[in-house]
């Protein structure tokens, strides 16, 4: 049979050895198929991650730059000195703000002089660029009446679109004049910025401030609602683990494989496909209209978003159990442990990376999830402040950050978009630092073994 | 073997550790034992041998009551161990597998060290006053396993990482170390290779002299090797139970010859 296969070439080459019947050499047409198939299979994962990264890096790239200008913000620093007497003329006129707009646009034009420029401004081009000044003054030195006399440097916001002049938003080409701004004010911008007078500083009140007024933009900081999400993930995290992980143990480990626990079961996976306005109107129904907590609170949103977290964090407890194996349980069981004590001595602690992976997923969604939210009165609101202490932190009301993100997306003024992008950057930030936290805490449950 | 006769005598005349008195043993509608009536003897080796499938595993789990985690598992008639029902609902199972220990057919070391995997079950159950009693209870434990030259230094070390043998030798020790009367073992060479298996039977046959063993096996000559009496299961029923000689070389029931001589199995 071999010997009739024999082709004269392989002949020559192997005089002894039969040469084989089928060449291992030569790749039949399935072996060529298979290997085709293969390769395009990795082609595609390939083309499939580039995809996903390439979307990534737009994304981050879109965020960045939009949002970067969030981070800064146009100032205009003036520094002159009011006197007492100054002060009381002041306070007898019945405009009193103008008056103290007049020291602020006197001392402007001093520092004009001094440097040796010749811009033309009137008080109106002054207030469109700074806004009205004399208010901010009057009420500094109202309250520090010990700085009279001496020389205050006073460095005040400029308006949204100076702000947006200096990094690019607006161009003298693409603005029309309007009583926001006019073409001719951005002479004197242009004036004051090399005065040194107006300057871009990095914008610390965007990131401790609270919310601010619909016609300041320059003042709207998303601290608070920080503060008020970093309170909503106390709630979440310290009522979602604890009930999650032992409804799960229970589930798993304890409860009679019935009817009732199947019912259950279903359920629990049918909440967690339950869209999360859902869950905010029920939080409004039951939290606020029936429980009367206090609207607008955290407390409430952190309740609504442990409802919405439940679900995800008993699924991927329970399946995180189911995948300790059975032997270490008979293990615990053979020796003599009680059910409960190979579960929390044994089984759990096996599960744990599983459940804190689960838990951390639960907390990003909760941390982004925005409707539920709407419905209980975070969204719209303008924080005032931080919360004065701990539990006030719970219970006064605030916003959280992906509300705060909407507020501000859907405000008129452009800058408020901006700062709408900058507030996504340090919910990425804040969400990045959690799940850092939560993979090193994971690492140290699972050195233990 | 020589002394065979004589232990057969010995262990007749004492009265029996474990007597089973018509088990039946249902999963849901399946009747997995039927009517199972069995002396075990103390201090000696009862083998069980059976084709896969014939209930022997399933009847040595109702010794010590592991059949509960089986949710549909219903086991009636009576199993005594020293004269006391341990199907009574008096008794705690968690108590019954105090003394009644279990070595399971894979090596289920716990993923900690191998001190911990000792330690477990004397902690739990308050057997140490102190830390230098726990210390001698892991070590005589593991030299009662024959594990204490391999693994004295390094007790810290995961009981996850030693060779299979040496884990099932690890599971033998940690059944010990609750001083148990009873030692189940469900197959337990036949995840080893023939010389971890030929350590673990020289074992088995040291510790007969304190407790009491029961071994489950699939291997003819493993049952004749460490057993001084086997039972033979087929099909759910206790077909024959007799000293070990006597079922290997004489047996009374066709079914059992068949099986012993290869003719199904």
């Amino acid at each position: 049979m071999t010997d009739s296969t024999l082709t004269p070439e392989a002949n020559d080459t192997s005089a002894k050895a039969p040469a084989p019947s089928r060449s291992l050499y030569a790749l039949d047409d399935l072996t060529k198929k298979r290997n085709a198939a293969e390769k395009r299979f990795q082609a595609y994962g390939i083309a499939a991650i580039l995809i996903g990264l390439l979307f990534l890096v737009v994304l981050a790239y879109s965020i960045i730059s939009k949002g970067i200008p969030a981070f800064t913000r146009t100032v205009v620093q003036v520094e002159f000195t009011i006197t007492q007497e100054q002060f009381d003329a002041a306070e007898k006129e019945l405009f009193k703000t103008k008056a103290y707009e007049r020291f602020f646009i006197g001392a402007l034009q001093g520092q004009f002089e001094e440097s040796g420029l010749n811009v033309p401004f009137d008080a109106k081009a002054i207030e469109r660029i700074v806004g009205k000044t004399g208010g901010t003054i009057r009420e500094y030195f109202r309250a520090n009446p010990d700085k009279l006399g001496e020389p205050v440097a006073f460095e005040l916001a400029a308006s949204s679109r100076v702000d947006g002049y200096m990094n690019g938003r607006v161009t003298r080409e693409t603005m029309t004049d309007s009583r926001f701004l006019q073409a001719s004010d951005l002479d004197i911008v242009d004036a004051l910025v090399e005065t040194e007078v107006i300057k871009t500083v990095f914008n610390w009140n965007f990131i401790t401030g609270a919310d601010s007024g619909v016609d300041n933009p320059g003042g709207a900081g998303i601290g608070a609602s920080v503060i008020g999400s970093f309170f909503m993930m106390l709630v979440v995290l310290f009522l979602s683990l604890p009930i999650g992980v032992a409804a799960s143990i229970y589930l798993e480990e304890f409860a009679p494989q019935n009817r009732f626990t199947d019912l259950i079961e279903v359920n629990i996976s049918n909440l967690a496909a339950v869209p999360s306005i859902v869950f905010g109107i029920l939080g409004l129904a039951v939290f606020i209209q029936f429980m009367h907590l206090p609207q607008s609170a955290p407390l409430v949103g952190g309740l609504v978003l442990t409802l919405m977290t439940l679900p995800t964090i008993i699924i991927s407890t329970r399946a995180s159990l189911k995948a300790v194996p059975p032997s270490i349980r008979d293990a615990a069981l053979g020796v003599g442990a009680s059910k409960m004590q190979a579960t929390f001595h044994h089984v759990l602690p096996l599960a744990m990376p599983g459940i804190l992976t689960g838990t951390i997923i639960g907390l990003a969604q909760a941390l982004g999830e925005t409707a539920p939210l709407l419905l209980i009165g975070m969204v719209g609101f303008v924080a005032r402040g931080y919360p004065d202490g701990f539990i006030a932190g719970f219970t006064e009301p605030n916003s959280a950050m992906p509300a705060q993100i909407y507020t501000w997306a859907a405000r008129a003024d452009f800058a408020f978009y901006e700062k709408a992008w900058g507030g996504i950057i340090v919910l990425l930030v804040f969400l990045l630092s959690m799940n850092i936290l939560a993979i090193i805490l994971r690492r140290r449950f699972e050195r233990r073994w | 073997m020589n002394e065979m006769p004589n232990i057969e005598q010995a262990t007749a005349m004492t009265e029996s550790k474990i007597s089973a008195d018509k088990v039946q043993v249902y999963y849901g509608d399946n009747h997995a034992i039927k009517d199972v009536d069995i002396e075990i003897q103390p201090r000696s080796v009862t083998a069980f041998i059976g084709p896969s499938g014939c209930g022997k595993s399933t009847f040595l789990r109702t010794i010590n009551r592991m059949n509960d985690t089986i949710e549909f598992c219903r086991v009636e008639g009576s199993i005594r161990i020293d004269g006391e029902d341990i199907y009574d609902p008096k008794v705690d199972p968690v108590q019954l597998r105090a003394k009644v220990g279990m070595v399971f057919q894979k090596p289920n070391p716990f993923p900690k060290s191998i001190y911990d995997n000792i330690a477990y079950g004397p902690r739990i159950h308050g057997l140490a006053r102190n830390k230098s009693e726990l210390d001698d209870i892991v070590s005589s434990s593991l030299q009662k396993a024959g594990l204490w030259d391999e693994v004295k230094d390094r007790l810290d070390e995961p009981g996850t990482g030693m060779s299979g043998g040496q884990q099932q030798r690890l599971c033998i020790a940690r059944a010990i170390a609750v001083s148990p009367e009873v030692i189940l073992m469900d197959e337990p060479c036949s995840a080893l290779d023939p010389i971890a298996t030929a350590k673990v039977e020289e074992l088995i046959d040291e510790l007969r002299e304190n407790y009491t063993i029961v071994i489950v096996t699939h291997s003819m000559q493993q049952a004749a090797r460490v057993s001084q009496r086997t039972a033979f299961f087929h099909l759910g029923v206790l077909v024959e139970e007799g000293p070990t000689d006597n079922i290997f070389t004489n047996p009374k029931d066709k079914r059992t010859q068949d099986y012993i001589t290869g003719r199904f199995g």
